[in-house]
């Protein structure tokens, strides 16, 4: 794990980010009744959500790699991996909410995909209230771990198909291929990409950050208790 | 009948130009809803550097135990 101390994944990150910064305004977007402009918050608002997949899938791989070899280290990772995707949880929402009230009429209409947002939120925070709910480090770690490899597909089933099976506002629901095949054009594509990237790679840098602080805290309570 | 006729006429056309000019005289509904886009933004950015804030406490917090 020596490459979360390198920098130029850092850079690349913001290099990216400030580029879909400028692009996003200027470069040409398809004309689109009712979204209009807003069309170009498929830069910012989705790859959000694309940053808090990474994340959260990031943890869920340290939780399969704790319940494997044990060590401590894995679980501080799946934990700020989370700390972090669910700061970007609220992120999305947030957004969502804006677009949602200039298109869809109101901030939350009761959409299947925003429900479901709604439910896997709660279902991440269980994690986090489960894990200060117990004590001992080592069995905090196991349930924790076994809870989250559990949260992850869950998750993706509420966020991706469920709202597919029925009727959504939202695109990319009740059938339609989201800003896919028709929505999207190559013009569209050499922005949003970069974002994406650019946003996970930002979110997987302040996960770093955590980690780093978190085992700082944890040496120094170490320390203490000797 | 035709002053009848005519208010109906009139009601009908003034109900069909409200109808067309249902855009609000408000900011983020203005230049293609552009500032939906530039309220994300502010969004994402606002909570970001607060969010770096309170990591830079953190860190601070334990610089200064040591």
């Amino acid at each position: 794990m020596t490459i979360i101390y390198k920098k130029w994944w850092k850079i690349l990150a913001v290099l990216l980010v400030f580029y879909t910064l400028i692009s996003g305004f200027l470069f040409k977007v398809p004309s689109k009744v009712i979204l209009n402009e807003s069309i170009r918050n498929v830069y910012f608002h989705v790859p959000v959500w694309f940053a808090m997949l990474a994340l959260f899938g990031i943890s869920v791989y340290y939780s399969i790699k704790y319940l494997r070899y044990g060590n401590e280290t894995y679980d501080i990772v799946a934990v700020e991996a989370v700390n972090t995707g669910i700061l970007f949880y609220i992120f999305g929402l947030i957004t969502g909410m804006l677009w949602a009230k200039f298109t869809w009429g109101e901030a939350w209409s009761g959409d299947p995909k925003q429900n479901s947002a709604a439910i896997a939120f709660l279902i991440y925070c269980a994690y986090l209230v489960l894990r200060s709910s117990i004590d001992e480090e080592q069995k905090r770690a196991k349930i924790s771990s076994i809870y989250n490899i559990f949260a992850f597909p869950i998750m993706i089933v509420l966020l991706f198909v469920l709202p597919r099976l029925t009727d959504s506002l939202h695109p990319g629901n009740g059938g339609n291929p989201a800003f896919g095949k028709y929505d999207m054009n190559n013009q569209m594509r050499i922005v949003f990409w970069p974002a994406c990237i650019g946003w996970i790679l930002i979110g997987v840098w302040i996960a770093t950050i955590r980690y780093r602080i978190r085992n700082l805290e944890n040496k120094t309570i170490n320390k203490l208790n000797k | 009948m035709k002053k009848f006729l005519l208010i109906t006429i009139y009601l009908i056309t003034s109900v069909a130009v409200k109808a067309q000019t249902v855009e609000m005289a408000d900011v983020l509904r203005s230049s293609g809803k552009i500032y939906v886009v530039v309220a994300t933004i502010a969004i994402i950015f606002v909570g970001l550097t607060a969010y770096l804030f309170m990591l830079d406490k953190r860190l601070t917090k334990l610089e200064r135990n040591k």
